[in-house]
């Protein structure tokens, strides 16, 4: 096995130019996925599935006064209301003076670049029936599209919600680290396009090294609302192969918060299931024992 | 910048992680103010109320850089005593003549400048930005400035009352943090922290840059945006020193090379004037009147001599002024607006269109198709059938019935185009870089490149001339460049050669100080000269950045000379010392006697930094060791321009041709000198109308580019934006009955739109003239065919006013109405706008 490789998005430098996601559909040949006005801020993409695996979220915000500024203000991030775009967010009286902005604007711009994760636990791996699902030599998960027979059992079993079935084709598909291009030596595609290296690859190790860096340098700045999301060994899935700085509640990104691999229980069920059926044979077994008396 | 420029602006991502602070400034809040550390909304429309005040705030507390402002500026400059500025006169400077609507502009001239005797240099003084403003607009004076004296008389303690920091600062007097929070919407605190940092980021030590785009140059005062910022920098002394300088982002690739080698009406390539039919009867007339004899500009004649003798060969001559006679020449405006006029009128028959979409991307859509659609034929070249190829059976007008496909004589033909990575050439970008780009693939089908499709239409035209006299100059013009492949394609290279020129040899010229004006030399633009030195494509050095210095010469091919920085003797103080160690670029070597450092020196090599020119000193030898701005009359920034500028020496603000409030500083409301045309075809909003009572501006995703020729037909470009939305407050929605994702209806006096809602904070309204003002942003990119991703026109709704400069539309500020809905369809629509028209 080669090295564990890895993604590292840093939330706090991407611009939303969604080059990830059109770099990911042209190296990997994936379909449009609709030409839908979707009226979320920027993202008329909605969230990953079998033919987005890269997603551009967008997530406006207001700042609490007298927290006034952006990114750089030192705003407590963890106590933002994250309000959603609609015609509901205004509240706020008219300003008195000349110049004063009317209302309470956004000045909070949240990107982050979504991915799948590629759990150290993986329950898609773990589900699926044909071996379509696979860990590859460098530590990440792929669906060999050639073998997947559409049973759809992956779906449910991810925690991030990230694998999805093409409704024409019925098989399913996701984000493959360009599998192929790291067997050439080369970085995936999204990392490539990516202007301000938003999205980073390497090996796990050295990322999650930076990460920490990253995340010490904005305390130093007094943005205390970066945290790393995923890059916890511990957690649920055992960490992710691809991990986030974010600026916020993993909430706020549509991320689940304590993501769990779907099939952690699946050994005590067995056990469980074993149980009971031992349980039932005992039973069974006994009244035939007593009938024949 | 990082809604349009997302890969350039990887680079103020970097110069952030180092720790510079990003302001921006801009009326929506969009992708770049979510990555500055600062964001400062601004009424579209007010820039130079902003920017005056930031030159107010310098002045009034002494922040200038006042060593370099007084070596290198014109600031210690003596005025005219008939000089009158807008302080003087309600908003207007002296000279204005109201009946033709401009100025004239002698009584703007430096003092002294009236006894001048060169007959020549005087009628240029005297005509200075009239002249240019009727012909062809003031960048006529090309890369160098108009004439003017090389040693004015100057008050080096500044403070002769008509010396020019004065005037400037009386001027600029009313500029007030105040009036900022008044005209802009900016708040008093934002502006205090900006003013903070610019002046703190600024002097030996530092150095501050701005960047801008079309938000500062589609206005009617468009060309005094710019000056407001040069102003602003010169007297921070940030021009032509590393981190500094005001930095255009273009609209699309090689813009910038398409205005060296120009596509413009009024230029010829290097910024040479286009010579005028009854103004420049020979070379002699033409050179005379071609801008300042003083400076860099001085050797006008070699390179104009160059540039004909590159164009006709061996048949110009001394004897026949080198075929100075076969240059087209001017009557007056060409530009985009008249021209478009002109097929209305039936005047102009023939139109190419090549990688530009007027029906959908130019002011006022419909007069562009009304334009079109009275054409005797209409070439169209572009990757993709686009709307200005097919609005004639497709278009908007044919649904309300204004237009018939049946009475449309326009002949069209579609001519596929190679894409960039199908061709090879050179892209220049705004850093005046020439990047040499080799072709990837072949293009498909019948797709060629422009350079195929000018030089087979060349040879076919030519094999059609006549021995007649009117046929010589396409006869005797050099139309010779190897061919290869199966298509003939004429080699790209062999075209950049000769754009840089070759000398009596016949080798390749490597510097436009080698040109010479007896014809011995020959130069397609002399800016360009030196990129395809020691017969090596320079532009085509690939050497990473990791290989060599900060500044990566060798890395493509700057103009001029490879320089990187210009004016980059201003990095250096007058006795030719670093200004500091740590924003050290050029020096003077007193050892041995020459100007050297990281960059190429922008200065002659071996003029020592005490040369003082003796009288009568002519080109280059006019300038002294100690005055960066060598293509300028007297070698000095020009904090105030005695000439060169239709509409005043000194930026003032005015308001837009279409605003919802009066101007808050003078009586005069809008430019005096903007292009506006009393015709039924081009209605305008009325100012402060109640039926047009929000700000409307518009611009780009990331999404899309431009008029969407390149970016509707892409399926993984469409599905990010798929649909033309526009951008309200949640309060205007909610006053409206606007639903988000649902529909809207936009209006002003050119036509009705729909765009789907989105309703965003990110919009703000501001508190302005006692009332509340609310924008809507609109982009541009959709057009109701060709491609995946439809919609209406938002060009359609912008008036047709003109800056009196560069006559660029007034593209980011006007007034309109929203209604919810959708607009109505046919004759109803036809009827909506009638209504509003007439109130």
């Amino acid at each position: 096995m080669a090295e564990r490789v890895g993604f590292f998005t840093d939330t706090s430098i991407c611009i939303g130019c969604k080059a990830c996601e059109v770099a990911c559909k042209e190296w990997n040949d994936v379909p449009d996925d609709g030409f839908v006005f979707r009226a979320t801020s920027y993202d008329n993409t909605g969230g990953l599935g079998a033919s987005t695996w890269r997603h551009v979220a967008f997530i406006e915000q207001r700042v609490p006064a007298p927290g006034n500024g952006g990114p750089g203000g030192p705003s407590g991030a963890g106590e933002l209301p994250a309000d959603s775009v609609g015609p509901g967010v205004e509240t706020g009286a008219d300003g008195e003076r000349p110049g004063a902005v009317v209302g309470e604007p956004v000045d909070r711009w949240l990107m982050a670049s979504d991915v799948c994760k590629h759990c150290t636990h993986a329950a898609c791996l773990d589900v699926c029936p044909t071996g379509a699902l696979f860990r590859t030599e460098f530590h990440t998960v792929v669906v060999q599209a050639d073998v997947c027979n559409g049973c759809g059992y992956c779906v449910p079993a991810c925690p991030y919600g990230v694998i999805g079935r093409r409704e024409d084709d019925g098989r399913a598909f996701k984000c493959t680290m360009c599998y192929d291009r790291l067997r050439g030596g080369l970085e995936p595609a999204c990392a490539k396009a990516c202007p301000t290296d938003s999205i980073q690859f390497g090996p796990l190790d050295e990322l999650l090294e930076r990460a920490e860096r990253r995340v010490t340098d904005l305390h130093g700045q007094g943005r205390t609302e970066a945290r790393l999301y995923g890059a916890d060994p511990n957690d649920g899935v055992g960490g992710d192969g691809a991990f986030f700085l974010l600026m916020d509640d993993p909430e706020v990104y549509g991320l689940p918060p304590d993501p769990v691999v779907t099939t952690r229980d699946l050994p005590a069920m067995w056990g469980w299931a074993a149980g009971a059926a031992l349980s039932m044979a005992g039973v069974m077994a006994a009244a035939f024992l007593r009938r024949r008396r | 910048m990082a809604e349009c420029h997302p890969v350039g602006f990887q680079w103020v991502m970097e110069a952030k992680a180092r720790g510079a602070k990003v302001f921006h400034i801009d009326p929506r809040f969009t992708r770049t103010s979510a990555l500055a550390d600062r964001y400062l909304p601004i009424r579209a429309g007010t820039d130079i109320v902003l920017l005056g005040a930031l030159i107010n705030h310098v002045l009034t507390n002494g922040l200038d850089f006042r060593e370099y402002v007084l070596a290198y500026t014109n600031a210690s400059t003596i005025i005219s005593e008939d000089f009158r500025d807008t302080e003087d006169l309600d908003g207007l400077f002296s000279g204005y003549d109201a009946e033709g609507r401009k100025y004239d502009p002698s009584s703007w001239a430096y003092e002294g400048a009236e006894e001048e005797a060169a007959a020549g240099q005087r009628r240029e003084q005297l005509e200075g930005g009239a002249q240019h403003a009727e012909a062809a607009g003031p960048h006529e004076y090309g890369s160098g400035g108009p004439a003017m004296l090389a040693t004015p008389s100057t008050d080096p303690t500044l403070n002769h009352p008509r010396c020019v920091y004065q005037i400037l600062k009386r001027h600029f007097a009313r500029y007030t943090p105040e009036m900022v929070a008044e005209a802009c919407g900016i708040e008093p605190e934002a502006f205090a922290e900006l003013a903070e940092a610019i002046t703190a980021n600024s002097g030996r030590e530092r150095t501050t840059a701005w960047v801008y785009s079309v938000g500062w140059t589609q206005h009617s005062v468009g060309a005094q945006y710019i000056r407001a910022g040069a102003i602003l920098q010169l007297l921070l002394g940030n021009i032509g020193r590393p981190g500094g300088g005001i930095l255009a982002l273009r609209g699309h690739a090689s813009i910038q090379g398409s205005s060296d080698i120009p596509t413009l009406f009024n230029i010829l390539p290097g910024y040479l004037p286009m010579p005028h039919a009854h103004r420049h009867e020979d070379l002699d007339g033409y050179l005379a009147a071609a801008g300042a004899d003083t400076g860099f500009w001085g050797r006008k004649r070699s390179y104009m001599v160059s540039l004909l003798k590159s164009w006709w060969g061996d048949a110009a001559t001394a004897d026949n002024d080198f075929r100075f006679d076969h240059l087209p020449r001017l009557t007056g405006d060409h530009g985009h607006y008249t021209t478009v006029l002109g097929q209305i009128d039936g005047t102009v028959k023939g139109y190419f269109v090549v990688g530009e979409n007027p029906a959908v991307g130019s002011s006022s859509g419909r007069l562009q198709r009304l334009g079109l659609a009275n054409l005797d034929w209409l070439v169209v070249r572009d990757l993709r059938l686009v709307e200005t190829a097919t609005f004639w059976k497709d278009g908007p007008e044919l649904e309300t019935g204004e237009m018939r496909t049946e009475d449309i004589g326009t002949e069209v033909f579609f001519m596929p185009a190679a894409s960039h990575v199908e061709k090879e050439g050179t892209f220049t970008n705004t850093q005046r870089l020439l990047q040499w780009r080799e072709k990837a693939v072949d293009p498909p089908g019948e797709a060629r490149s422009d350079l195929w499709f000018y030089y087979h239409l060349g040879k076919r035209i030519r094999r059609r001339l006549t021995d007649d006299d009117i046929d010589l100059p396409l006869r005797e013009l050099t139309w010779d460049y190897p061919e290869h492949g199966e298509h003939a394609e004429p080699s790209a290279e062999a075209v950049l050669r000769e754009i840089n020129g070759t000398g009596p040899d016949g080798r390749a010229l490597s510097a436009y100080t080698e040109l010479e004006p007896d014809g011995s030399t020959r130069c397609g633009c002399w800016i360009y000269c030196g990129v395809y030195a020691d017969e090596v494509n320079q532009a085509a050095r690939r050497k990473s950045r990791h290989e060599q210095g900060r500044i990566a010469p060798e890395w493509g091919w700057a103009w001029p000379a490879n320089r990187r920085v210009l004016y980059n003797r201003a990095s250096a103080d007058p006795e030719g010392r670093p200004w500091s160690e740590r924003k050290k670029l050029v020096w003077w070597d007193e050892e041995k006697g020459e100007w050297t450092g990281h960059d190429v020196p922008d200065f002659e090599k071996d003029k020592p930094p005490h040369y003082l020119p003796p009288d009568e000193a002519r080109a280059e030898d006019a300038i002294s060791g100690s005055t960066p701005f060598i293509m300028q009359a007297d070698g000095k920034g020009w904090l105030y321009a005695p000439a060169g500028m239709a509409d005043g020496p000194l930026p003032t603000h005015y308001e837009p041709h279409e605003s919802p409030v009066p101007n808050p500083l003078y009586g005069r409301r809008a430019n005096p000198c903007r292009k506006v045309y009393d015709r039924p075809e081009v209605p305008y909003n009325p100012a402060g109308s109640s039926r047009f009572p929000y700000v409307l501006t518009t611009y780009r995703l990331t999404e899309h580019h431009t008029a969407g020729g390149m970016s509707r037909s892409l399926p993984y470009l469409a599905e990010l934006q798929p649909e033309l939305f526009c951008e309200v407050s949640p309060r205007l929605a909610e006053e409206l009955g606007l639903v988000n994702g649902g529909w809207a209806t936009i209006v002003t006096t050119r036509a009705a739109i729909e765009a789907r809602v989105l309703v965003t904070g990110r919009i703000r309204p501001l508190r302005l003239d006692g009332r509340r003002i609310e924008q809507v942003g609109l982009p541009y990119h959709w057009g109701w065919s060709g491609g995946v991703a439809t919609g209406d026109v938002t060009n359609d709704l912008m008036p047709m006013v003109l800056d009196p400069n560069v006559y660029i539309q007034e593209g980011k500020a006007a007034t309109c109405d929203v209604r919810p809905g959708r607009r109505p369809r046919g004759q109803a629509l036809l009827e909506l706008m009638e209504e509003y028209r007439r109130g």
